[in-house]
C-alpha cells in the first residue's frame, strides 16, 4: 500500500506538501497570531523621516553584514554592550536587522553612546580613531543629498506619522546626517544602565592607587593613544570634546578628584548628568566594558602627568 | 518501442550558465575575503564589503547553485521518467529568463537595492520574476513527471518534488513585502516576527536548495557512476520523509539568546538535533553503497568526489546541530566559526557533488570520454585542500574571537576591547584569502576540463 505512493506523484506531492507545512505552521504560522511575536515597548518612538532614511541607507549599504543589532543575555555580552535586548524594541523594524555576524561590534546600543560629532569623523575615518579598523570609509554619503520625495513614499508606505515640514526640512541633509541620527536612536527605548557606578563611597574620596607610578603612567599613555586621542586630541587639549588638561572639568573651572575622573571614563556621560556638583552636556561613551580597574587608575594618572599635578 | 530524444541543449545552458555566475562569485568571494584584512580594497560606492557580500551569497546560492540545480533536475527528470520533457520550448525560456533575472539581480545588488533579509536580498519586482521561473520549472517537472513512461518513481525524484514544493512555500512567505516604490520595499512582518519568518526561510534554504537537490543528484549519479546500485532502498524512504519533516522546524537555531520567545528557540533546537539522524540516512547510504565494492574509487575517477561529497554532508549535519546547542551558540555564534561551518557545506559538500556531476553528464550528452582525469584528480585535491583550509582557519579564528569576547580578569572586567579581539583575526582572515585562492585555483582547473571535453564532443539530442 505504502509502495503505491511512490507511483502516484500528486498523491506524493500530497503528502510532501503536509509534511512540510507542519514544522512551518507550529513554529512560524501559529507564533505569529499570538500577541507575544508584536511586543512594542511603551516608550518606544516611531521613525522620524530623517531616521527612516538613515535606516534605509544603513540596509542599502549592507551595514547588517558586518554589525548585528542584538544584545544577548549573558553577563560578558551586556558588560560590553550595555542591557540585553528586548523583544518590544523591534517594533518598528521592517525587516528586523539584528543580523548574523559581528565583524564589528554590535550596534543594539549605539544610540546615544557617542555624540554626532564622532559619528561624522568615524564614518569618514574609522581608522582615526581605531588605527587597526577594517571598517571602510564612508565618508563619500556627505555629498549625497537626500530625496524627500523618496522618504515621504516610504513613512506613507510604513504608515509612520510626519508633517510636510518634516518632508521639507529633509531637503539641505544628507545620506550622513540620516545615518547617524539612525544610528543614534538604535536602541534608546530601553533605559540605560551604567554597569559598575562608583569608585568609591561618596563621601570620602578615594585617591589613585596608582598616582605617580611611573609603570602605570606608561601604560596610561598607550591607553590614551588608543581610547582618548582621536576626541580629546594627541596633547589632550580637546578636539572633537574637550580638553583634559585646562582644569577645566564640565564646564566648570577647578580640579576634580581622582574618583571623579575614574567615574568619568568608567560610566561616560549623560546630558543633564550631575558629577561633583557639575552638570554635564554628556557625549562621553563609557569605558567599564573596555578597561578594567587598573587601566582606568592608569589612565587617571597620565592625565594627571600630562597636567603636572 | 516509443520513440524519443532528449533535449540536453538546456541541459548544457544550465551547466554552462552556472559555471558563469559561480565564477562571477567565486572572484566577488576572493575579493571581499581580502577586504576584510585590507579596508583599502573598498571602493564605494559599489564595491563595499556591505554590498559585495550579498552578490557572493547570492550570485553562489542562485547562480551557481540553482542553476546547476534546474540543469541537473531536468536530466535527472528525463532519465527517470523515460521521456522528454513535457514542454521543451518552456524549458529553453526558463534558461534565457534565468539568466536575465540573475544579471538583474546581480546589478540590483551592487546598486544597494536590498531588503535585508539574508538570501532574500533581492527587491520585489525580482522576487516576482523568481517565483515565474520556480513556477515554470514546477510546471515542466510534474508534468513530465505525471506523464512519465516509467512507473516508479525513483529516490531523486522524490527529493526533486520535495524541492519544488519547499522552496515556492519558503520563498514567496518571506519575500511578502509592503513596497514603497520600484526598488525598495519593507518586510511585511516586523520585529521578532519578522526575524522569525526570516530564518524559518533562511534555514530550509540551506534544507531545500543545498540539501534535497544535492542529494537527488548524489542518489541518481553515484549509482551511475559507480554502476552500483543504492545499498538500501528502506533506508532511503525513512530518510526522505523525515528530513523534510524535521527541517521546517529548524530556523529558530539562527536566532538562540536573542529576544524571539524562548520555546520556539528550544523546539527549532531539538528538531536540529533530530535532523542528525535522517541526514547520516543518507551518509550510510552512500558509504554502504561505495562499500560493496572499494576497488571503485580507484577505477572510477568520480567515486571520490560523492563520497568526499557525502563525507561533508556529514560533517556538516554533525557540526550544525552541535551549533545549535545554547552552550556551543554563545561561544561561536556571530564569529568566524559560522562561515568555516557554512563553506565547508558550500565548497565541500554542494561544489563536490555539482562538480561531480557535471563530469557525468558533459561526456554523456557530448558522446564522449572526460578530457583528462588526471585534471579532474588534480582539481579534486585543490578543491580539497582549499576547503579544509578555509573552514579549519575560520573555526580557529572563530574560537578565539568567541573567547576574547568572553574574557574577563580577576576582578570581573572585560579583558579585552572589541579592537584588540578584531586585531588578532586578522592572520586568519588573511589565511582564508590563500584558501580561497587553492579553491579557484582547483575551480579552473575543473572548468577548463569541463570545456575541453565540450570541445572534442558533439552535443546532440541522445536517447541515453
Amino acid at each position: 500500500m505504502a509502495s503505491e505512493l511512490y507511483k502516484k506523484p500528486i498523491m506524493f506531492a500530497v503528502v510532501a506538501t503536509v509534511v512540510i507545512l507542519i514544522g512551518t505552521i507550529v513554529t512560524m504560522f501559529y507564533p505569529m497570531l499570538t500577541p507575544e511575536m508584536h511586543p512594542r515597548l511603551e516608550n518606544l518612538k516611531p521613525y522620524t523621516a530623517l531616521q527612516l532614511a538613515g535606516k534605509d541607507i544603513y540596509q542599502r549599504e549592507g551595514c547588517n553584514n558586518c554589525h548585528t543589532q542584538t544584545v544577548r543575555p549573558l553577563k560578558t555580552e551586556v558588560m560590553r554592550y550595555g542591557e540585553y535586548s528586548k523583544a518590544g524594541e523591534f517594533a518598528y523594524d521592517r525587516p528586523f536587522l539584528w543580523g548574523s555576524k559581528r565583524t564589528g561590534p554590535d550596534l543594539a546600543r549605539i544610540g546615544g553612546k557617542y555624540p554626532d560629532t564622532w559619528h561624522y569623523s568615524h564614518f569618514e575615518k574609522p581608522q582615526a580613531f581605531f588605527a587597526e579598523s577594517n571598517m571602510p570609509s564612508y565618508g563619500w554619503i556627505k555629498a549625497r543629498k537626500l530625496d524627500p520625495e523618496d522618504i515621504a513614499a516610504h513613512m506613507k508606505a510604513l504608515d509612520l506619522p510626519f508633517t510636510p515640514a518634516d518632508i521639507t526640512a529633509l531637503g539641505d541633509k544628507t545620506e550622513m546626517d540620516a545615518l547617524v541620527a539612525y544610528i543614534q536612536v538604535i536602541g534608546t527605548a530601553v533605559k540605560k544602565t551604567v554597569s559598575v557606578v562608583q569608585a568609591g563611597p561618596k563621601e570620602t574620596h578615594i585617591a589613585n592607587p596608582l598616582a605617580g607610578d611611573p609603570k602605570a603612567i606608561a601604560l596610561g599613555k598607550e591607553l590614551y593613544k588608543t581610547n582618548c586621542a582621536s576626541c580629546h586630541g594627541e596633547d589632550g587639549k580637546g578636539g572633537l570634546a574637550p580638553s583634559v588638561v585646562d582644569n577645566e572639568f564640565l564646564y566648570v573651572a577647578g580640579d576634580m578628584p581622582d574618583d571623579d575622573y575614574y567615574e568619568i571614563i568608567n560610566n561616560g556621560t549623560q546630558p543633564g548628568m550631575v558629577e561633583d556638583g557639575r552638570t554635564a552636556k554628556g557625549g562621553m561613551p563609557p569605558y567599564a566594558g573596555a578597561l578594567d580597574k587598573d587601566k582606568i587608575w592608569s589612565l587617571v594618572a597620565y592625565i594627571r602627568s600630562l597636567k603636572g599635578n | 518501442m516509443s520513440d524519443y530524444q532528449y533535449d540536453n541543449q538546456t541541459v548544457k545552458g544550465f551547466i554552462v550558465s552556472s559555471i558563469f555566475w559561480g565564477v562571477v562569485g567565486i572572484l566577488v568571494g576572493l575579493w571581499i575575503s581580502v577586504q576584510m584584512w585590507k579596508p583599502e580594497w573598498n571602493i564605494p560606492p559599489f564595491f563595499t564589503f556591505g554590498r559585495m557580500r550579498v552578490v557572493h551569497t547570492n550570485g553562489l546560492a542562485f547562480g551557481l547553485g540553482i542553476g546547476a540545480i534546474f540543469g541537473m533536475c531536468y536530466y535527472i527528470v528525463m532519465r527517470l521518467t523515460k521521456r522528454p520533457l513535457l514542454f521543451p520550448k518552456l524549458a529553453r525560456f526558463h534558461l534565457y529568463l534565468f539568466n536575465v533575472a540573475i544579471t538583474l539581480a546581480a546589478i540590483s545588488l551592487f546598486a544597494g537595492m536590498n531588503q535585508s533579509l539574508e538570501y532574500a536580498e533581492l527587491e520585489w519586482p525580482l522576487d516576482i520574476g523568481v517565483v515565474i521561473l520556480w513556477v515554470i520549472f514546477a510546471i515542466n517537472v510534474f508534468g513530465t513527471i505525471i506523464k512519465r513512461k516509467e512507473e516508479q518513481m525513483y529516490i531523486s525524484l522524490w527529493y526533486i518534488i520535495a524541492t519544488v514544493i519547499a522552496v515556492a512555500v519558503l520563498y514567496i512567505v518571506n519575500n511578502l513585502s509592503i513596497p514603497a516604490g520600484l526598488f525598495k520595499s519593507y518586510h511585511l512582518y516586523a520585529g521578532v516576527n519578522s526575524a522569525n519568518v526570516e530564518w524559518w526561510y533562511g534555514h530550509n534554504a540551506v534544507g531545500f536548495i543545498f540539501t534535497t537537490p544535492i542529494l537527488a543528484m548524489f542518489y541518481y549519479f553515484l549509482p551511475k557512476s559507480t554502476g552500483i546500485p543504492i545499498y538500501s532502498h528502506r533506508l532511503s524512504i525513512i530518510a526522505f520523509w523525515s528530513l523534510v519533516f524535521a527541517y521546517l522546524w529548524t530556523g529558530a537555531h539562527h536566532l538562540v539568546y536573542t529576544p524571539l520567545p524562548d520555546w520556539i528557540q528550544t523546539l527549532g533546537i531539538v528538531f536540529t538535533i533530530f535532523l542528525i539522524a535522517p541526514s547520516w540516512g543518507s551518509v550510510i547510504n552512500g558509504y554502504y553503497t561505495v562499500g560493496s565494492d572499494w576497488s571503485k574509487m580507484e577505477s572510477n575517477y568520480l567515486t571520490k568526489f560523492f563520497l568526499l561529497g557525502i563525507t561533508f554532508y556529514g560533517l556538516q549535519t554533525v557540526q550544525g546541530p552541535t551549533q545549535a546547542l545554547r552552550v556551543v551558540s554563545q561561544l561561536i555564534h556571530y564569529t568566524d566559526w559560522v562561515p568555516g561551518h557554512v563553506h565547508m557545506g558550500t565548497m565541500g559538500w554542494v561544489t563536490m557533488t555539482t562538480a561531480a556531476s557535471i563530469y557525468y553528464v558533459i561526456p554523456k550528452i557530448y558522446n564522449t570520454e572526460i578530457y583528462s582525469v588526471k585534471i579532474a584528480n588534480t582539481h579534486f585535491w585543490l578543491v580539497l585542500i582549499g576547503q579544509l583550509m578555509f573552514s579549519i582557519t575560520m573555526w580557529i579564528t572563530g574560537i578565539q574571537q568567541g573567547a576574547l569576547w568572553k574574557a574577563t580578569n580577576p576582578d570581573g572586567t572585560l579583558k579585552y576591547t572589541f579592537m584588540e579581539g578584531l586585531v588578532k583575526n586578522y592572520p586568519y582572515w588573511q589565511l582564508r584569502t590563500v584558501a580561497g585562492l587553492i579553491f579557484t585555483v582547483g575551480m579552473l582547473f575543473f572548468i577548463y576540463n569541463v570545456f575541453m571535453t565540450m570541445r572534442k564532443g558533439n552535443l546532440a539530442a541522445s536517447r541515453a
